[in-house]
């Protein structure tokens, strides 16, 4: 594992930290009080910083920092998590999600809506009111000078180390070695005075490593002082009785003399005085009981590896070893072997004990879900994919060469056949995800737009764990922004309005999602004022997409606003201005395979409903046949299928003819002739016409020679097996082998408003 | 013999980071992801030494530097601990818990070694 795949590694953490932390502060918006919400909520800030950090993403750290720092105070209850609080926090997070994606895919964030919650957060965090947005100019510079100073704070830390920072030590050993050939006379010198108390060594430190690692800083000489070492038998093993007396040449300086001590500062008396250059450190000596010894590091090793809980005895051994005669020092270690058994055995009892404790604990531990490469999971649903046809083949084809139909093999074929169908379910099921991750996001858009609007919003959402494929999801979260943005723009009136029509000031805005025969179906309903139609009326004539004399319905009024180009909004606003229209809208989720309708109550709302396929890797289909060719038509886009009566078609032009379907008339296409399977158009009676809907809404009528069935058909694409075909919009194979193509319903019906040599055209480009 | 570190973080990346940089300097690596679980692998990981971050759900580091202490087996073994905050008052905690020293994140790999270097033999 390279850092490149830790840091991708860092940013999936990144997302379900993120995802952590808005689930987190949402829950706390809704008066979630419980302590472990606020400390998930910090942890993931935490957790995105302490990562940031390692990979030197100085932005991210420092505004991780500043909002972690707020977070710690509603943590430790000095800030009360307000709906206020709560509002900066979200927006908090929104910018966080922001940086995070910079680092990751480039560009820029926003620059003045971090800085501003920067000051903020500071502002909560130090107890003040959240400075108004309005002061954003007057305090830039404060905020922008704070920013630099936030970076510098968690910066990877430079050696250069405040008091209690840990410094990067610029020693090695081959420092150490060449210090031992180089004349130490005029080096700076330190005598150090260092006296242990017992909790240095219960928090596992060691007096001995200290002392090891102090000697890498230069030649030192050392003096244990033993004086208050009680007879053996009054020793407490648990006790600190020595202190080392140590003088040190060093070129380090005093700051790496005592950093050496860093760990142990609380729990030691430490002195480190600076000689005068030159002085020599032997007048000291005079007050000694003993001479200063060399300090011998290889002395020490190998001879640490002793049972822990005896450290210490063992540290005091290896010093008095280095100071006083062996034969005494041999007293101690059988003493001390003595004591290392006996805490041995006490602890063996209790270690079986814990080990069974541990086996338990692990078993329950253990994990739910398993991470798996998309690309895995995308081969597995493509070979089920083959497997579904390739059953079906089979079927077909024992069908085909066994009349009766009651054979063994038939039978068994039948378990394949739902075996089959049963994996097919279970992969797709693998892919399936809640769709609670774009209903986040959707939850920013509006905090986004309710701040841009100055209306005041409130998202509610429900079934946000509803699955569906993560194609679908991927792809969905595009169009629902769009109408979120309109929603809260277009939908929803303005605080003063909603009160002088006797509403709550405060607009609701509800995303659901639900299962509903095979599809997820997702409503977005406002209770804003619902849809003008004077005014989409007014304005689709203007422009010309109706006549002023047209006689409408009220349903096809409030459709018309999915018609290109249209938009109701008198001036272009921020939101606006972003140039999508519910036209678009309408074209992605159709091109999901999906449908999207609306209903309206003039000053109660409008309801937005979008229906999905589960999937995007089967589709259902009804089978026709077209000039001797096998097509597929989603059925999603099929509203009805009728025989035409000889009656019912009239003649419109040269070319063009229409159906009359209940009193109104409907434009008749040939599906034969627009796709040239024929030079001719068949004649109308002798097939059947699917009604469809397409794009804006309008209806057609597509003729097709026969229909063969309905069937789910696994779907295969053309552009990456082929090249992109016109009036198609994917291919699969049938039961008996063959390809057939599926109708891009939407493309066809385009192409029949006189766009059709373009196609044949292109049709023949491509042919 | 290698030296045996045990290493208790929540964080996916900074587990990876820490099991990169102590494996290529030698050390073998036992992972935990919060102090229960920890404190479950303490016994067959039978470590040398431990590094642990702070924040964690379920146990955080403060309680698992307590429950090793309290293990009469490894209550004198060293245990680093991983902090983002330079601020004595988190280092006071995790030290009267009996932490026996500390590692600023973000940690550069020498300075690692370091710290372990510094409190083991």
């Amino acid at each position: 594992m390279d850092m490149n795949e830790i840091k991708e590694i860092f940013f999936q953490e990144c997302e379900e930290q993120l995802a952590e932390l808005e689930s987190g502060l949402l829950r706390l918006n809704d008066g979630d009080r419980d302590p472990e919400t606020v400390n998930a909520v910090f942890r993931a800030v935490h957790s995105i910083k302490g990562g940031a950090g390692a990979f030197g993403l100085d932005d991210l750290v420092s505004f991780a920092h500043v909002f972690e720092t707020t977070l710690d105070c509603v943590r430790s209850n000095k800030l009360e998590p307000t709906q206020d609080v709560l509002k900066v926090m979200l927006k908090s997070a929104d910018v966080l999600a922001d940086l995070t994606n910079v680092a990751r895919d480039g560009g820029s964030v926003d620059q003045a809506r971090s800085l501003q919650l920067i000051r903020e957060l500071e502002a909560l965090a130090k107890g003040e009111a959240p400075p108004a947005a309005s002061a954003l100019e007057p305090a830039a510079p404060k905020a922008a000078a704070a920013k630099p100073a936030a970076v510098a704070k968690a910066a990877p830390v430079e050696p250069v180390v405040n008091e209690h920072g840990f410094a990067p030590v610029a020693f090695s050993f081959d420092d150490f070695g060449s210090d031992d050939d180089e004349t130490p006379g005029d080096l700076p010198a330190y005598d150090i005075v260092f006296k242990p108390k017992s909790e240095l060594y219960t928090k596992g430190n060691e007096a001995t490593l200290l002392l090891r690692d102090l000697s890498r800083l230069g030649e030192m000489s050392i003096h244990c002082n033993m004086d208050s070492l009680p007879p053996l038998d009054q020793m407490d093993p648990e006790a600190a009785y020595f202190s080392w007396k140590v003088s040190i040449k060093t070129d380090k300086g005093e700051d790496a003399v005592r950093s050496v001590f860093e760990f142990a500062e609380w729990d030691c008396d430490l002195e480190v005085t600076a000689l005068e250059t030159g002085e020599t450190t032997e007048s000291d000596s005079d007050d000694l009981p003993m001479q200063p010894v060399p300090f011998d590091l290889s002395a020490l090793d190998g001879e640490l590896d002793m049972p822990l809980g005896v450290v210490e005895e063992e540290e005091q051994i290896a010093a008095v070893q280095q100071a006083v005669a062996a034969a005494e020092a041999a007293s101690n270690v059988v003493q001390m072997a003595a004591s290392a058994s006996r805490a041995a055995a006490s602890d063996k009892g209790a270690a079986t004990a814990a080990a069974q404790n541990n086996a338990q604990q692990a078993s329950s531990a253990a994990a739910q879900t398993i991470r798996v490469d998309l690309d895995r999971v995308d081969r597995l649903i493509n070979l089920v994919g083959e497997l579904v046809i390739n059953q079906a083949m089979l079927s077909q084809s024992v069908i085909e060469n066994d009349s009766n139909g009651v054979s063994s093999i038939n039978m068994g074929l039948e378990e394949l056949q739902q075996l089959t169908r049963e994996i097919q379910d279970s992969v797709m099921a693998i892919r399936a995800q809640p769709v609670k991750p774009v209903f986040q996001r959707m939850a920013r858009t509006v905090r986004e737009i309710a701040d841009i609007t100055g209306k005041s919003v409130r998202l509610v959402t429900e079934g946000e764990n509803t699955e569906v494929d993560k194609t679908v999801i991927d792809k969905l979260a595009e169009p629902l922004t769009h109408m979120i943005r309109n929603a809260v723009d277009h939908g929803l009136e303005t605080p003063e309005k909603r009160i002088a029509a006797g509403k709550n000031a405060e607009g609701t805005v509800k995303l659901t999602a639900k299962h509903r025969s095979g599809r997820i179906v997702i409503e977005l309903s406002d209770d804003g004022a619902g849809i003008n139609r004077e005014k989409v009326r007014q304005k689709a004539i203007d422009n010309d997409l109706i006549a002023a004399d047209a006689n409408l319905s009220d349903e096809e009024i409030d459709n018309l606003i999915f018609h290109a180009g249209f938009s109701t909004a008198d001036k272009v606003s921020d939101l606006s201005g972003r140039g999508v229209g519910m036209d678009v809208v309408k074209r992605s989720i159709q091109a999901l395979g999906g449908r999207i309708n609306i209903s309206s109550k003039p000053g109660h709302g409008s309801v937005f409903t979008m229906s999905l396929p589960l999937t995007l890797a089967v589709l259902d289909g009804m089978v026709v046949t077209v000039a001797g060719q096998t097509l597929v038509v989603p059925l999603t886009a099929i509203v009805e299928t009728l025989q035409p009566d000889a009656a019912a078609i009239h003649s419109f032009g040269a070319t063009q003819r229409l159906i009359s379907i209940r009193n109104s008339f409907c434009p008749l296409v040939d599906v034969g002739r627009i796709l040239n399977f024929r030079a001719t158009q068949a004649n109308p009676v002798e097939g059947v016409a699917l009604l469809v809907e397409s794009e804006g809404g309008g209806q057609r009528a597509l003729m097709v020679d026969a229909i063969q069935g309905q069937r789910q058909v696994v779907i295969k694409s053309l552009e990456a097996n082929y090249t992109h075909v016109p009036g198609i919009a994917a291919a699969t194979i049938l039961g008996d082998g063959r390809v057939a193509l599926i109708l891009d319903v939407d493309a066809v019906v385009s192409a029949s408003r006189g766009q059709s040599l373009q196609l044949e055209s292109s049709l023949a480009a491509a042919g | 013999m290698k030296k045996k570190v045990l290493t208790v973080d929540d964080s996916r990346t900074i587990r990876n980071m820490l099991l990169v940089t102590l494996n290529n300097a030698g050390f073998e690596t036992i992972q935990a992801e919060d102090g229960i679980e920890g404190l479950e692998v303490l016994e067959d990981a039978n470590p040398d030494v431990i590094v642990t971050d702070i924040n964690m759900p379920r146990l955080d580091g403060f309680g698992f530097i307590e429950g090793v202490r309290r293990n009469e087996k490894y209550r004198a073994i060293p245990i680093l601990v991983l902090t983002t905050e330079s601020d004595a008052e988190k280092k006071n905690r995790a030290r009267q818990a009996g932490a026996t020293g500390w590692i600023v994140k973000p940690f550069d790999p020498t300075k690692l070694i370091d710290a372990i270097e510094r409190v083991t033999a």
